[in-house]
C-alpha cells in the first residue's frame, strides 16, 4: 500500500500558484521596485530628504488628517450602519446607495464641491465663517475630505456583521438588568470591534494615500497644509524621482505598519469572539 | 410568585397572534405552553417577560400589574431557545452579567458575585467550565450556561423558549428531565414554551394547550391527554386514527361496520367524528361483538417494544394499530392478512359535545 495523496476538492496548487504569481506582478514588483530606486542613495541622503522640515511637517499632517478622519468615520460609520440595519423608513434603498457614492465618483470632483461648499464664500463655509471656522485651505478642511472618501469603508464592513448580530443578545442583557447603555457598550459593542477596527483601518489607508480630494481643498501651504502625497508629485515634477521614492518608501513602512498592528488588534478580539454560541 | 395573564390580545399587522387569553400559572409550577408553530405561545411567553407588549390585557405577577413596567425592573430569568450566550465573555463572566450590571448601590462585592457565580455553575453542573468560551461548549452545556445566566439575577419567574429545541433528541432528553429535578430543587414559578408534547407532558405540573392564538385547555398532563376538550388537543398529543361516521341507536356507523360507542348519549343521524389511538385497537381474525370492521394488512413494523401495524380498511381509509410483540406472535401476522379491527376506547366528537 503505497503513500495515497488525493484531495476532494482539487486546485490548491493551482490556486496558490496563481496567487502568489499575481501579488508579485501586481503589488511586490512595484514595492522591489520603489526599494531598490532609494536604495540608489546613500544612507545620509535618505535621511536628509525624509528629516527635512518640509517633509516631516507633510508627514505629520497626513498621519494626523488620516487618523482624525478614520476616527470620525468609526463612530459616524457606525452610527449609519447601525440605522440601515436596524430600521426601517422610507427611501432606505436610496440612502443605502449614497453611502456608496464617495466610492464611485472622482475624487477630483469630490474636492471641487468640497472646495466650493466650504470656501469663505461657499453656501456651507459662509456660515461657518460666521463663528470663525475655516474649513477650505486648512488642515480642517483636508479631514472633511478624507472623511468623505473613507466613509463607505466603514458602513460596508459593519453591515454584515450588524445584520449577522442577534437582537436575542440585547434582549438578554435587557432581561438580566442592562440598562440600554450598559448593553451596547458591553454586549453589542465587543462583537463589532474587529470589524470596526477593520473599517477603520481601510478607512486609513484610504485617506493616508489620498491625492485628488485633497489637493483642491487643502491650498497645498508648504509646511501647513501640504500632504505627503502631494510632495511626492512635487518631487517628481522637479525632476527628483529620488527623492520622491525616498518619501514613498517611509509611507509605505507607515501604512504597512499601521495596517499590521491594527490587523493584530481585530485578529485579538476576533479570536475572542469567534465561532457561533 | 403567581403569573396571571388576563385577556391577552396581540396583532402583528394583519396577523392575531393572540386572541384574548387567560391562563393562571400559580405559585411555584412549572408550566408548559404547548402547541404548533404559530400557535402564539413563544408570543404570550415574550409578553409575560416584556419582551413584547401586548395590544390589550394585562399581566399580573403576584397580583401585581406588569405593564408598565420596563422589562428590566420586571425581575424575569428568560432563557432564549439559541442560548443568546455573550460570546465574548467566558461561561463565569456571562452568569456574572446579570450582577456586575446592576447600578453601583446594589451590586453585590467582587468576592459575593464569585461565589454566587460558583454557586449557579455548581447548580448546572459546569463548574469546572468557568473559563471557556461559549463556542468551546457543547449545545446541552451553552443551555446550562443560559439557564444558570438567566438564575443569577434571582427572578421571580423563570421563561425558557423552546429550552430544547435546538438540541439532539437524546440530549434533549437528558436536559428536559434534569430540568425536572432542578425545579423541583428550586421552587421558581417557571413557564416553558414548547411544541413537544413528549416533552411537555414527561416535564411539566401543568399543560397550556394553544392552538391559534387561544389557549384550548389547560390542566395537568394526565387531564390533557386523557380527556382532551377538542379533536385538536387529541390530534396534537399523539398518533391518532380519525374516522367519519353517523350516530344509529346508539351506535356509530362507519362505512359498512357499527361500532359500539361507550355511552349512549347521541342523537340519531348525527355526524360524528371517532378519534381512536393505535394503542387502543386490537386486531382478529374472526369477528367480535362488540363491533368491528374489516381491513387488510398493508405493512408491519415489529423493530420496536411495539409492533405497529398499518392496514386499509373495508372503506379504503389507512389505519394504525399498536399491538404488543406477543400479540403479535399469537396473531401470526402476515401482510395481505384480511383481518378484524376492534376498538377498545375511543373519543367521539359531534358538533362541540365530546364523550
Amino acid at each position: 500500500m503505497g503513500l495515497r495523496k488525493k484531495n476532494v476538492l482539487p486546485g490548491f496548487g493551482l490556486s496558490l500558484g496563481y496567487t502568489v504569481f499575481y501579488l508579485s506582478l501586481v503589488v511586490l514588483i512595484p514595492f522591489a521596485a520603489l526599494f531598490s530606486r532609494t536604495a540608489q542613495m546613500s544612507f545620509m541622503e535618505f535621511w536628509d530628504t525624509i528629516s527635512s522640515p518640509r517633509v516631516v511637517a507633510s508627514f505629520w499632517l497626513s498621519l494626523y488628517t488620516s487618523l482624525s478622519a478614520a476616527s470620525l468615520n468609526a463612530v459616524m460609520g457606525l452610527l449609519v450602519a447601525w440605522v440601515l440595519v436596524r430600521y426601517h423608513f422610507p427611501l432606505k434603498t436610496l440612502v443605502d446607495a449614497l453611502v456608496d457614492l464617495p466610492f464611485a465618483l472622482p475624487t477630483a470632483v469630490a474636492g471641487i464641491s468640497l472646495t466650493t461648499l466650504y470656501s469663505v464664500n461657499g453656501p456651507l463655509g459662509k456660515h461657518l465663517a460666521r463663528w470663525g471656522i475655516e474649513v477650505a485651505y486648512t488642515p480642517l478642511g483636508i479631514i472633511v475630505a478624507l472623511t468623505f472618501i473613507g466613509l463607505p469603508f466603514v458602513v460596508r464592513t459593519l453591515q454584515p456583521v450588524l445584520e449577522d448580530l442577534d437582537v436575542e443578545i440585547e434582549e438578554a442583557a435587557a432581561s438580566l438588568g442592562a440598562s440600554r447603555m450598559k448593553s451596547l457598550l458591553y454586549v453589542v459593542f465587543p462583537n463589532l470591534l474587529p470589524a470596526l477596527l477593520t473599517g477603520f483601518a481601510l478607512s486609513f489607508a484610504r485617506a493616508f494615500g489620498e491625492y485628488g480630494s485633497v489637493v483642491f481643498i487643502s491650498g497645498n501651504m508648504p509646511m501647513r497644509t501640504e500632504i505627503c502625497p502631494l510632495l511626492i508629485m512635487t518631487k517628481l515634477e522637479q525632476f527628483d524621482y529620488i527623492g520622491a521614492t525616498a518619501i514613498a518608501v517611509v509611507m509605505l513602512l507607515v501604512s504597512f505598519m499601521m495596517l499590521f498592528t491594527i490587523n493584530l488588534l481585530g485578529w485579538w478580539s476576533r479570536k475572542r469572539t469567534s465561532s457561533a454560541a | 410568585m403567581s403569573i396571571e395573564v388576563r385577556n391577552v390580545t396581540k396583532q402583528f399587522g394583519e396577523f392575531t397572534a393572540l386572541r384574548d387569553v387567560s391562563l393562571t400559572v400559580p405559585a411555584g409550577e412549572l408550566v408548559a405552553l404547548l402547541g404548533p408553530s404559530g400557535s402564539g405561545k413563544t408570543t404570550l411567553l415574550r409578553i409575560i417577560a416584556g419582551l413584547e407588549t401586548a395590544d390589550s390585557g394585562a399581566i399580573l405577577f403576584h397580583g401585581e400589574d406588569t405593564t408598565d413596567q420596563k422589562l428590566r425592573d420586571r425581575k424575569v430569568g428568560f432563557v432564549f431557545q439559541h442560548y443568546a450566550l455573550f460570546r465574548h465573555m467566558t461561561v463565569f463572566e456571562n452568569v456574572a452579567f446579570g450582577l456586575r450590571v446592576r447600578p453601583r448601590r446594589d451590586r453585590p462585592g467582587k468576592q459575593e458575585i464569585r461565589d454566587r457565580v460558583m454557586k449557579l455553575l455548581n447548580l448546572v453542573q459546569l463548574q469546572s467550565l468557568a473559563h471557556r468560551y461559549p463556542s468551546e461548549l457543547s449545545g446541552g452545556q451553552r443551555q446550562r450556561v443560559a439557564l444558570a445566566r438567566a438564575l443569577a439575577v434571582e427572578p421571580r419567574v423563570l421563561l425558557l423558549d423552546e429550552p430544547f429545541g435546538a438540541l439532539d433528541a437524546k440530549v434533549r432528553k437528558e436536559l428536559r428531565r434534569w430540568l425536572r429535578r432542578l425545579h423541583d430543587e428550586i421552587h421558581i414559578t417557571s413557564v416553558f414554551v414548547t411544541h413537544d408534547q413528549e416533552e411537555a407532558l414527561e416535564v411539566a405540573d401543568r399543560v397550556a394547550v394553544m392552538n391559534e392564538g387561544r389557549v384550548e385547555q389547560e390542566g395537568t398532563p394526565e387531564e390533557v391527554y386523557h380527556s382532551p376538550r377538542t379533536p385538536f388537543i387529541l390530534n396534537f398529543l399523539g398518533n391518532v386514527n380519525l374516522f367519519h361516521g353517523r350516530m344509529e341507536n346508539g351506535r356509530a356507523y362507519i362505512g359498512n361496520s357499527s361500532l359500539e360507542l361507550p355511552a349512549a348519549a347521541f342523537q340519531d343521524n348525527q355526524t360524528a367524528t371517532v378519534f381512536i389511538r393505535p394503542h387502543l385497537l386490537d386486531i382478529h381474525h374472526q369477528p367480535t361483538e362488540s363491533g368491528n370492521f374489516p381491513a387488510h394488512v398493508a405493512h408491519i413494523n415489529a423493530a420496536g417494544p411495539l409492533v405497529r401495524v398499518e392496514l386499509v380498511s373495508e372503506w379504503g381509509d389507512p389505519v394504525e394499530v399498536e399491538i404488543s410483540q406477543d400479540r403479535y406472535r399469537f396473531l401470526a401476522l402476515k401482510e395481505n392478512d384480511k383481518v378484524f379491527v376492534t376498538p377498545k376506547e375511543m373519543k367521539v366528537f359531534v358538533e362541540d359535545y365530546v364523550i
